[in-house]
């Protein structure tokens, strides 16, 4: 049962947050293979061959002066000095700079779950530090040692476990891929006779790739995505062999080997299609990983092939007048600007120009665009699993007060177009007791299409 | 006490000044070398357009959310690094020694408003100071070094105040004045108080980052 009526009730609460130790088996596991021998090579190898100024100026500027922790949601849902920005950068890289690594498995324990589950990459904070310091990066960096450690939280090590066994997130087997679009494919054939998913189509304009969960727990979004482009008579298709997935955990657990071979894969599978571009369904990190990260570690400054995210191809569509609507969306909805891709791609005017184009009344959460609250889940916090739920949600507690505030003004649904921020927000929803719907601009988009006449 | 006095405005001063130089120059190279070594991904991504603007924004008073939201630290802020830098610039006793010594001089600030910016100075030291003891975020980042450079930086206001108002004891306050400006700026290029001349170059970046690939703003 919900929690909380109201903001004040969340206000009220008397419970402190006590920082409860939270075992998790990936992480044990690790520590026990550890010694500080081991811990002082590893971590000494990556600050020298890895990294650089960046880091050593981000150590060395910040003046410890707190502006940043306004910067992050987790400070502002749970009031304590460990949560600000800076403050995890004490807890991990300050101390292991100023020890030159010579810390303890206990430091590493610590340190691995502040740069895991208490940060979620999202960049907030370098808008609200004056000096523009990455604690984001920062962080990575952490993970990345944490990552050549062995000490990896278990549910996220899983999912890395799965791309590197099968290329996908969600070991999802090569003919299970094909299985699902052909039933998807069946199943969207009722709204529109003789719709295709086209497979390994040569030459297409559009190369649709989405994230592993998609095909293994929300299969209704291709069929979506492959109503609203058969009605917007796009040319497009979709590969039927690994590299389908956009998605990459292996970035967030500090596996850039393994991240580079996906993207590799990814990249490949649209070129040797000659596809002309890729759009990506409606997922923050996988478009993080193509478009900012992954790219760069295959030392490419942009993406080799033009990578669009859905929410600037859903505005293409209405832009150039691609697809009609029967009528607009009639609920009032409230929009959820995804970090990775207003703070990480500028895409938030767009996302706001699709919501005037399908929806009748819409109503600003507040902060929003760029300093709009992370869900929470992002920086694969969510996916370290249910170990760490309780505390993720209670690190939502300033988004549940952003979207109580916004459900106050009459909002009843949230468009929130990223995977991990429907995950993320469903679980704040539930848990505060907000009671609004979730919905992807995808789902709008298919209520209100207005089929093409067959 | 008189030949200390030499030594203080004579010999450390021209230290202090080499110090102070050749250890920003020494840092600066330093860290450049590191990037172009390590992080050339830094100058690929530089562009001095977005770079600019997001320096200009956090340059304006107010200029960033993070001030709005933070208005007395942006006041205070604001007010106590102008007044640092330009106090000692322009009071009228240091561009005299300025003018005796090298026969060069500049605009002096009249006295009363010197003054005045001085107390703003050890005024926005206190809250400093107040911060760093009362805040629970601030508390658990600031290090005993924290509160040093803190004392550093107030010193030579509070004894420079002290001796041009002939406070008791002011002949001592004078040689304190002398040296603790030096050694502010000798502690320049070896503590955090280098972050002067970082922020250009570490807000430059993130502008940079922000405006040429995430197309989103930084303030
Ligand atoms: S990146 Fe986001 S979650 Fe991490 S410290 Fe900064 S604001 Fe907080
Ligand atoms: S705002 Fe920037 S300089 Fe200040 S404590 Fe945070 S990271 Fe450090």
């Amino acid at each position: 049962m919900s929690e909380y009526k109201s903001v004040k009730e969340i206000e009220k609460d008397p419970k402190k947050n006590e920082s409860k130790k939270i075992e998790d088996q990936g992480i044990l596991k690790g520590l026990e293979q550890l010694t500080p021998e081991k811990i002082e090579i590893v971590i000494n190898q990556v600050i020298n061959d890895e990294t650089g100024a960046r880091l050593k100026v981000y150590v060395d500027t910040c003046v410890h002066c707190g502006m940043c922790s306004k910067g992050c949601h987790f400070f502002l849902s749970l009031n304590d000095p460990k949560f600000s920005p800076a403050g995890k950068v004490k807890q991990t890289l300050w101390e292991i700079l100023r020890k030159k690594g010579k810390v303890s498995t206990e430091f590493i324990k610590d340190a691995a779950t502040v740069a895991y589950t208490q940060c979620n990459l999202c960049k907030r904070c370098a808008m609200y530090c004056p000096f523009g310091l990455d604690v984001a990066y920062v962080m990575s960096v952490m993970r990345r040692i944490c990552h050549k450690l062995g000490v990896v939280p278990l549910y996220i090590q899983d999912t890395a476990h799965s791309h590197s066994a099968t290329m996908n997130q969600m070991w999802v087997k090569d003919d299970e891929w094909i299985d699902t679009l052909m039933w998807q494919e069946e199943e969207a054939q009722e709204a529109i006779e003789n719709l295709r998913i086209p497979l390994d189509k040569e030459g297409a304009d559009i190369f649709y790739s989405v994230i592993g969960p998609e095909p293994k727990f929300r299969a209704q979004l291709i069929f979506q995505a492959a109503v609203i482009m058969n009605a917007a008579h796009e040319n497009w298709t979709m590969p039927s062999m690994p590299g389908w997935d956009n998605s990459d955990m292996c970035m967030f657990t500090g596996d850039y080997e393994m991240m580079e071979r996906l993207k590799r894969r990814h990249f490949e599978s649209a070129l040797n299609l000659r596809a002309k571009r890729i759009v990506m369904g409606e997922c923050g990190h996988a478009f993080r990983s193509v478009y900012d990260v992954g790219n760069r570690a295959l030392a490419w400054k942009m993406p080799p092939i033009e990578v669009v995210h859905a929410i600037e191809y859903y505005n293409e569509l209405f832009e150039q007048k691609k697809i009609k609507i029967k009528k607009k969306f009639d609920r009032p909805v409230t929009l959820h600007d995804p970090c990775n891709i207003s703070r990480g791609r500028g895409l938030h005017e767009m996302a706001r120009n699709i919501v005037k184009a399908t929806c009748a009344e819409f109503i600003e959460m507040t902060p929003n665009r760029e300093h709009n609250y992370c869900c929470s889940a992002g920086g694969g916090v969510i996916n370290c699993g249910p170990p760490f739920k309780n505390a993720r949600v209670e690190s939502g507690k300033a988004k549940a007060k952003q979207l109580f505030a916004a459900k106050a003004k009459g909002a009843e649904v949230v468009i929130a177009p990223c995977h991990n921020c429907h995950g993320g927000l469903e679980d704040i929803i539930h848990h505060y007791g907000v009671d609004m719907e979730l919905k992807f601009f995808g789902d709008i988009i298919y209520e209100i299409l207005e089929l093409p006449e067959l | 006490m008189h030949n200390f006095y030499y030594f203080a405005t004579g010999p450390l001063a021209w230290i202090a000044f080499l110090v102070f130089i050749g250890g920003s120059i020494w840092r600066f190279r330093e860290l450049l070398e590191l990037a172009k070594r390590k992080d050339s991904i830094v100058f690929e991504y530089m562009d001095t357009k977005f770079a600019l603007r997001s320096i200009v924004h956090w340059l304006i008073p107010f200029g960033s959310r993070s001030m709005k939201i933070n208005p007395t630290m942006t006041v205070v802020t604001f007010l106590f690094h102008i007044c640092l830098f330009l106090t000692p610039l322009f009071v009228f006793g240091h561009v005299i020694l300025w003018k005796e010594n090298f026969n060069i001089s500049w605009f002096t600030l009249p006295n009363a408003v010197a003054d005045l910016m001085t107390l703003i100075v050890i005024a926005s030291c206190l809250f400093f100071l107040w911060r760093r003891i009362k805040l629970p975020d601030v508390k658990y980042l600031t290090t005993p070094l924290d509160f040093i450079i803190l004392f550093i930086v107030a010193t030579p206001f509070v004894s420079g105040f002290w001796a041009y108002h002939q406070f008791p004891g002011f002949a001592t306050m004078t040689i304190i004045h002398i040296i603790s400006g030096e050694i502010m700026l000798m502690a320049i290029p070896f503590t955090k108080l280098f972050h002067m001349f970082l922020f250009p170059f570490t807000r430059g970046y993130i502008g940079s980052e922000f405006g040429g690939v995430r197309m989103a703003k930084d303030w």
